[in-house]
């Protein structure tokens, strides 16, 4: 569904991406794992065309992106933190949406129901707490029905009972189909939701695999632990030809092409 | 062209909401009623009139413009994330804020002249270079201000480089054309005058107006050669083209800055 091939990005002197490569496949789950300022939000912003690559490039569902934006009709964003017009209220900003994507008729409003939603629709978005404005933001996430849902760290700041229905929401729509690409710093959750993982480190992806390939590799059934030890483990010993029989490129330790095809 | 045109729409009904502009036009119309009441006739509301516009004009469009984009920085990542072309974008964004603040300005200005009318043909022609030249500056000092809100991140350094910019142009650049003259005085400067001039909107546009109000005589020996040159069709074709130029330079310059900006 999305190629990612060799992005580089830097801000200043600061490499943020450094040749990054990775392979999304359709109707799948792909976490996007890793510590802090290891590059997963700039990644994620490369795919939108947010931020421009110095290198390398991004190829959506055969078409490159360079400077195209009519891949984006097909692409839902939830941000990490929702930023909106202040005083604009959360129906003018879906009606506004609405607008532009050429007001469609098929649009999914489960999650405006289930979140019950209703009430605060008419305030002005500055008033909203940070939760609420995050339930909207997954609202307007899943409103077109996407073929891609990009969904950077969805579950901080939503109550329990909010975190719960938005995952369901996610299995129900990746079992319909939808492929997802979601960040974030909850093990549980991931390994709820994922079926691959991107570990990113330094602006590489330093193992990209399923749930059970990194748990097996690492040989940790829980995956918070085999997680914790791709970080502590010699870059070496990852690079070194596994036991469960993936080519791997030794400089690169993991590349794109090392996600095996789904059993 | 169609997104455009929705871009606009949003951003209209953003600004109108904001009041500042109501308050612009208001300004406008308080003061050229003020103008008519207390200074006999059309005349000499002209003339005062001008003279706030070569200065009030470019304040409130370069400040004006560049706190709204900084405001508007969440509606524009929000649009950003959609299907929408950022050349699409860019140009509704500036058309979005350039047409209300030419329009406040001729509803204000222009109103009392409809009402209590203009004594001589001659002062009609006035009016509409007046007009015309308010609307230009509007134009260029807003594409200045999108020049500068796409520079600097940060929206304090881009207030200060604003009011910066706006003092260059309507006061210290006198300054520095008196420091020239004073020091080359032996030399012939007549026509390096005219390309000083037409390197600052402000002075092109209060040279314009000066010519229509027939008092360049008053401008002694470089009032004439000023006369000469503007009064002729290639000073008016030139004036005009170097006002135009003002506008699209900019607005070019920001465009290109915008087309490869990180959100």
């Amino acid at each position: 569904m999305i190629d990612i091939v060799g992005i580089e990005k830097r801000f200043g002197r600061l490499r943020v991406l450094r040749g990054l490569d990775l392979r999304i496949e359709r109707g799948t789950v792909t976490a996007i794992v890793g510590p802090n300022a290891s590059g997963k939000t700039t990644l994620i912003k490369a795919i939108l065309g947010l931020i421009k690559p110095d290198g390398g490039h991004i190829v959506f569902d055969g078409v490159k992106l360079n400077g195209a934006w009519n891949y984006r009709e097909r692409i839902g964003y939830m941000p990490q933190l929702a930023r909106f017009p202040d005083n604009l209220s959360a129906r003018e900003v879906i009606d506004m949406l609405k607008d532009l994507r050429g007001r469609p008729d098929d649009l999914d409003e489960e999650l405006l129901t289930a979140f019950d939603l209703e009430s605060e629709l008419g305030k002005p978005l500055r008033t909203l707490s940070g939760g609420t404005r995050q339930k909207i933001s997954a609202v307007v996430a899943f409103l077109f029905r996407p073929d891609v849902l990009i969904l950077d760290e969805p579950t901080a700041g939503l109550d329990p009972v909010a975190s719960s229905i938005l995952k369901d929401k996610i299995l129900r729509e990746r079992d319909a189909g939808t492929t997802f690409i979601l960040t974030s710093h909850i093990m549980s959750e991931i390994e709820e939701l994922a079926d691959d993982i991107a570990f990113l480190l330094d602006g590489t992806v330093h193992f990209a695999g399923s749930t059970t390939e990194i748990k097996a590799t690492t040989g940790q059934p829980r995956l918070e632990r085999a997680i914790a030890q791709l970080l502590t483990m010699d870059k070496p010993a990852l690079g070194t030809p596994s036991t469960n029989g993936h080519s791997k490129t030794p400089e690169r330790f993991v590349a794109a092409d090392a996600i095996a095809p789904k059993p | 062209m169609q997104t455009t045109a929705k871009v606009i729409k949003y951003e209209l009904s953003d600004v109108i909401r904001s009041k500042w502009i109501v308050l612009y036009a208001l300004f406008f119309l308080v003061v050229t009623e003020a103008l008519f009441q207390f200074g006999g006739g059309s005349a000499r509301a002209l003339l005062s009139l001008s003279n706030l516009v070569l200065i009030i004009i470019p304040l409130i469009s370069i400040l004006f413009g560049t706190m709204y984009l900084y405001n508007a920085r969440a509606f524009v990542e929000l649009l950003l994330t959609q299907p929408v072309d950022r050349k699409t974008l860019f140009g509704g964004l500036y058309t979005g804020l350039a047409l209300p603040l030419s329009a406040g300005f001729l509803a204000g200005a222009g109103l009392p002249f409809a009402f209590h009318g203009v004594e001589a043909a001659s002062h009609a022609t006035t009016l509409m270079t007046l007009l015309l030249s308010g609307v230009l500056l509007t134009c260029i000092f807003t594409a200045l201000a999108f020049l500068i809100a796409v520079t600097f991140e940060d929206k304090v350094r881009g207030l200060g480089v604003a009011i910066l910019l706006w003092l260059f142009f309507a006061v210290l650049y006198d300054g520095l054309v008196l420091l020239l003259l004073n020091a080359f005085a032996a030399y012939p400067l007549e026509q390096p005058m005219i390309a000083l001039m037409l390197l600052n909107p402000i002075d092109m546009a209060r040279v314009l107006l000066l010519l229509t109000f027939d008092v360049s005589a008053l401008m002694g020996y470089t009032g004439a050669v000023f006369e000469q040159f503007f009064g002729s069709l290639l000073g008016v074709g030139l004036s005009t083209a170097a006002l135009g130029v003002w506008v699209a330079a900019p607005l070019f310059w920001g465009w290109r800055l915008f087309r490869k900006k990180d959100f």
